[in-house]
């Protein structure tokens, strides 16, 4: 059999991988292809700009179409199809034979007839070539106009920020934006978003004009006013490219696609036409998951299947970083029938809309503008028709409702999960319950759901929960596939079995060869157990990077070095240490939030010889790269400060040194201030000191980072002693049972009990083991040395600092910097 | 295989255990790793094709399914020891594997497809 498909984009590729998995003897598959490239992932485009190559967008190698025995033909489209003699001309002038011939010919950006269209600097957004020609542009332009304010306008405007062009403009022609998915209360919260990331919109806009005399210079509208720019990106909605199947006489819809039929026959029955090219009871889907579908139900004519296309649910979600819009089934449906609610939230540019039968019983569709989670939950009811709540707005509004819990819903199984590949949710259950996959990555190889635009991975997810919990399975808190226990868990075992290695605990407890994930979890807890040294041969290679090596790696794979100053004091002759060691080599020197000074750019070769010096000086390691104590800050307190009530200076020294070295299962700051003033910032640490009249209050479980909480009062006016003392029940219960990676205000909020439980522990001894938290903590005080003293004077330790084994006086001489006021940066990657 | 295409790394004495080092040859940079738990060798590009970053020889190694692989220390993308594959994220490039080789305590490297083009190179596509 011979087949001809012409067209080598998604949908035209997709059919090929098809049909070559049908293993039909016999099959003679040639492909021609216009663009000089193997088919590429157009979904994807925009993220070209974003770093990725022409590699990573390519569906297939060129090696898989050789594999496959197909014959692909690229940079040679066909410009003759002679249906008579059944045989195709190409442009290079060869003449090929088919049985059936698959038209694959996609869309073409529509181009309005605006004078001034051919100037240079004026683009369309389809192909990589259009691309390669926008960023060539981009780069002597300040401004940028797109005119088109759909899906692809949107994601073209995104781009040209991206880009760097700080200028971007959107021109759309109807009242709103996104005019086929949402209407004007959804446009109007977008508009807001849009202007919040730097896009300016013009809507009811008409063109006129392109100015400029050779290259563009600006737009003119209908209206007479003029918007100035440097370069326009046409996105104004596609056009099926149907000239061929045309000038071979088979008919086209009157707004242009070749016609075809259930089976996707044009009216010769050899004839296919499949994806952007083809009109389907009138319409064109300009959306890849239709296609996909339409290259099956050809591969079925072809290999005695009996499947048709019954049309497509067209429900569709822009793919923009941090703006949400969404429509689903009919989102504007306004009929006698059917009842809207609408949910509108100006204050957090929120917009929801839901369409529901007067009944109250069925969604009909709907939009979302602002916060989209709930859309692959709605889009589901609605295409499966399934019941809704009493009081359809719970849909939109009640809080912690908004998640895609499609396990709450019973979809049937026959629900459509990803739409991309054609995953139905059985077959996702069938891969949880038969083929034994029990994680996403799992079922996402076994089935291809989730590999497309990944929108439905959160579905995924849910479903195979769902599944397991069916099946009796518990989703345990374990820490990952290696072990079978949470971390609390592995923290005693590995205590009452006195292990010390990783490899130990995984052959006692685990299975398989570890991860990165178990591997520093591990480490981690063997060093708040026994303090031994994070480096030593056995335990090196389980570290975290930064462990591995004492010191935090950076953008270009150099180090930063980060000496301990106790409370933030430093005497000037440690300073002209510090300066000396890092103009030597050559260091980018920072003062750092912490209160000490942080010197970046170390070549690994060079991190022995840095500390050598900062020891002989009398400093220490910072732990800045450990799961461990980093600084505690102090202000000047009683010693200089007319308010300070204690010596909060040496009570910081004091507790820093104490803990300095101790490892715990995420990073631990202190504070201390003189005064309720409060300059340490003492309330957002994870232990916080504040001298009161009668003694300190000690605060526990702050946190800056991403979600900042201020500390909560453990312990009011007591003294230093006891204010030690409870801070080493604090931290030892902390290290003993949190969760790896977590902070201990994360610990708090999920503690049963919250800060009065932990006041019962650390303060009142409700479980009896405050003697034993205070020994451990001793024994680890008692054991603490300098990781990087004992690394630099021990000779086999230090061999390790090397970026060659085979050269190891050679550093890598790929890391580039670049220079940034009196010193020096990072390369961009 | 060619056996001039093998090239002596190091003395197997001189690794870490289950880690990796950076072997030089030419401007090229492999990553040469021993993976002690599972007594088995591997070697592949040094470079991490997500931010072009010559790390994988400092990454961790692990498994996953039994597959053994290693965790790049910049942003834990992770691939196959036995086929370059990136196992966490498909859109991620693959990296080049080598055969590794002991024999008497050394180590060699098999070099031969960093002579030939792979189809797993990253090719940089700048726009003209
Ligand atoms: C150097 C410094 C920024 C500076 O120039 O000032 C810094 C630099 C980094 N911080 Fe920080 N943080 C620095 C003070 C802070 C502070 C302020 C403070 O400590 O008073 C905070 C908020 C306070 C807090 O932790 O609660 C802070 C919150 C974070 C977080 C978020 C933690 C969270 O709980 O959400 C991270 C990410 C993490 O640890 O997972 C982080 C991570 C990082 C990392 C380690 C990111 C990384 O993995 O490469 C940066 C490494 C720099 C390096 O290579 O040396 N850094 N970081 C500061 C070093 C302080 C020091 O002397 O040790
Ligand atoms: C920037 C962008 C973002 C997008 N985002 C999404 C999205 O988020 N979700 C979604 O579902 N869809 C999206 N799309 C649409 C999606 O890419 C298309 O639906 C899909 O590519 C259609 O596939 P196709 O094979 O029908 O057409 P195409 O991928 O256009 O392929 C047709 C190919 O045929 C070639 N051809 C034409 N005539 C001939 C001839 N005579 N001889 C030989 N070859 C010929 C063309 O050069 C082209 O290479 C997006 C499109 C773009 C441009
Ligand atoms: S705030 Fe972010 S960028 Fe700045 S040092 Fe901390 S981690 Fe790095
Ligand atoms: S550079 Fe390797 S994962 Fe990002």
């Amino acid at each position: 059999m011979k087949i001809i498909v012409i067209g080598n984009g998604m949908v035209g590729q997709k059919f090929c991988e098809k049909l070559v998995a049908q293993k039909i003897a016999g099959l003679e598959l040639t492909v021609f292809g216009e663009e000089t490239l193997p088919a590429y992932d157009r979904v994807h485009l925009s993220e070209y700009f974003a770093g990725k190559t022409v590699q990573d967008l390519c569906m297939k190698p060129m090696s898989w179409y050789a594999e496959n025995g197909v014959d692909l033909r690229l940079g040679d489209p066909v410009t003759h199809v002679e249906r008579a003699q059944k045989t195709v001309t190409s442009f290079e002038g060869t003449q090929f034979a088919y049985d059936y011939l698959v038209f694959a010919t996609g869309s073409a950006a529509f181009v309005p007839q605006i004078s001034g269209v051919d100037k240079h600097g004026v683009f369309v957004y389809r192909t990589i070539e259009d691309l390669n020609l926008i960023w060539r542009h981009a780069k002597i332009a300040k401004s940028a106009v797109v005119i088109g304010g759909g899906l692809l306008g949107l994601e073209a405007a995104k781009a040209m920020l991206d880009l760097g062009i700080t200028q971007t403009h959107v021109v759309e022609f109807a009242p709103r934006l996104m005019p086929r998915q949402i209407d004007d209360g959804g446009s109007h919260v977008l508009t807001e978003k849009l202007k919040a990331l730097g896009i300016t919109t013009h809507i009811q806009k008409n063109t006129a004009v392109i100015l400029g005399n050779e290259t563009i210079t600006g737009l003119m509208f209908t209206d007479g006013s003029i918007l100035s720019t440097d370069m326009l990106v046409i996105s104004a909605g596609i056009k099926p490219r149907d000239e061929l199947a045309k000038k071979a006489g088979l008919p086209i819809g009157h707004r242009g696609g070749i016609i075809v039929n259930d089976r996707m026959q044009t009216s010769d029955p050899s004839v296919f036409a499949i994806g952007e090219c083809a009109v389907h009871e009138g319409a064109v889907y300009g959306l890849v998951a239709p296609g996909y579908e339409m290259a099956e139900v050809v591969v079925h004519q072809l290999s005695g299947g009996a499947k048709q296309f019954s049309g497509f649910d067209m429900s569709t979600k822009l793919k923009l970083i941090g703006i949400d819009v969404a429509s689903f089934g009919d989102p504007f449906i306004t009929d006698e029938e059917t009842r809207s609610i609408v949910y509108h939230d100006n204050h957090k540019g929120i917009y929801k809309r839901i369409n529901v039968s007067s009944d109250g019983s069925k969604l009909l569709g709907g939009i979302l503008v602002g916060d989209a989670e709930a859309y692959n939950k709605l889009q589901q009811i609605c295409v499966n028709q399934l019941t809704i709540p009493h009081a359809p707005s719970d849909l939109i509004v009640t809080p912690g409702n908004a998640s895609n819990d499609a396990g709450n819903f019973e979809l049937p199984a026959g629900a459509l999960i990803c739409s991309c590949e054609g995953v139905k949710k059985q077959a996702i259950e069938d891969a949880v319950v038969q083929n034994g996959c029990e994680s996403f990555d799992a079922v996402k190889k076994c089935t291809g759901a989730g590999s497309g635009c990944g929108g439905c991975t959160p579905m995924v997810k849910d479903i195979i929960n769902a599944t397991l919990k069916k099946q009796g399975k518990v989703v345990r808190n374990v820490i990952c596939e290696h072990f079978a226990y949470s971390r609390q868990e592995l923290f005693d075992i590995i205590k009452i079995k006195n292990l010390h290695t990783f490899d130990a605990v995984l052959d006692a407890l685990g299975t398989g060869d570890g991860c990165e994930i178990c591997r520093p979890a591990i480490s981690s807890i063997l060093a708040s157990l026994w303090n031994d040294l994070v480096i030593k041969k056995e335990s090196a290679t389980s570290q975290d990077t930064n462990d591995r090596f004492l010191a935090n790696i950076q953008k270009g794979g150099t180090y930063s070095v980060v000496p301990r100053i106790p409370g933030g004091e430093i005497t000037p002759d440690k300073l002209i240490v510090i300066g000396t060691v890092a103009k030597k080599y050559n260091l980018y020197t920072k003062i750092t939030g912490g209160q000490r000074i942080d010197l970046f750019g170390a070549h690994l070769n060079d991190l022995p010889l840095i500390w050598e010096e900062l020891i002989a000086a009398g400093f220490e390691s910072g732990h800045a790269y450990g799961k461990a104590l980093r600084t505690v800050k102090s202000c000047v307190g009683s010693t200089w400060c007319r308010f300070g009530l204690h010596d909060s200076v040496s009570f910081a020294v004091r507790v820093e040194n104490r803990y300095k070295g101790l490892r715990a299962p995420h990073k631990i700051k202190s504070a201390v201030s003189g005064c309720i003033r409060e300059c340490a910032e003492a309330q957002s640490k994870d232990f916080g000191i504040i001298a009161t009249e009668k003694g300190w209050n000690l605060y526990v479980c702050g946190n800056g980072g991403s979600k900042p909480q201020h500390a909560l009062l453990l312990a009011a006016d007591i003294d230093s002693e006891t204010c030690i003392r409870y801070i080493d029940r604090f931290l030892m219960f902390y290290i003993k049972t949190a969760d790896p990676l977590t902070r201990t205000a994360t610990w708090l909020n999920k503690m049963e009990g919250g800060i009065d439980y932990l006041r019962n522990v650390v303060v009142h001894d409700s479980l009896g083991m405050a003697a034993e938290l205070e020994a451990q903590m001793q024994t680890l005080v008692d054991h603490y040395e300098c990781e990087w003293k004992k690394a630099v004077e021990t000779p086999e330790l230090r061999k390790r600092f090397t970026h060659f084994i085979n050269a190891p006086e050679v550093r890598d001489p790929t890391i580039v910097f670049e220079p940034l006021r009196a010193q020096k940066k990072a390369a961009e990657w | 295989m060619d056996k001039n295409n093998w090239i002596y790394a190091c003395k197997a004495t001189d690794m870490p255990h289950n880690g990796g080092v950076c072997v030089q040859y030419g401007t090229e940079q492999i990553a040469l790793y021993y993976f002690t738990h599972r007594n088995e060798w591997y070697a592949t590009q040094n470079l991490c094709p997500h931010k072009k970053q010559m790390a994988l020889s400092r990454g961790m190694l692990g498994s996953l399914q039994g597959e053994p692989k290693v965790a790049c220390p910049f942003h834990k993308k992770t691939f196959s020891l036995k086929n370059g594959q990136c196992l966490n994220d498909e859109t991620c490039s693959s990296i080049k594997t080598y055969p590794v080789k002991v024999q008497e305590g050394n180590i060699f490297i098999n070099i031969e497809t960093l002579l030939t083009p792979h189809s797993s190179t990253p090719i940089e596509y700048e726009p003209q």
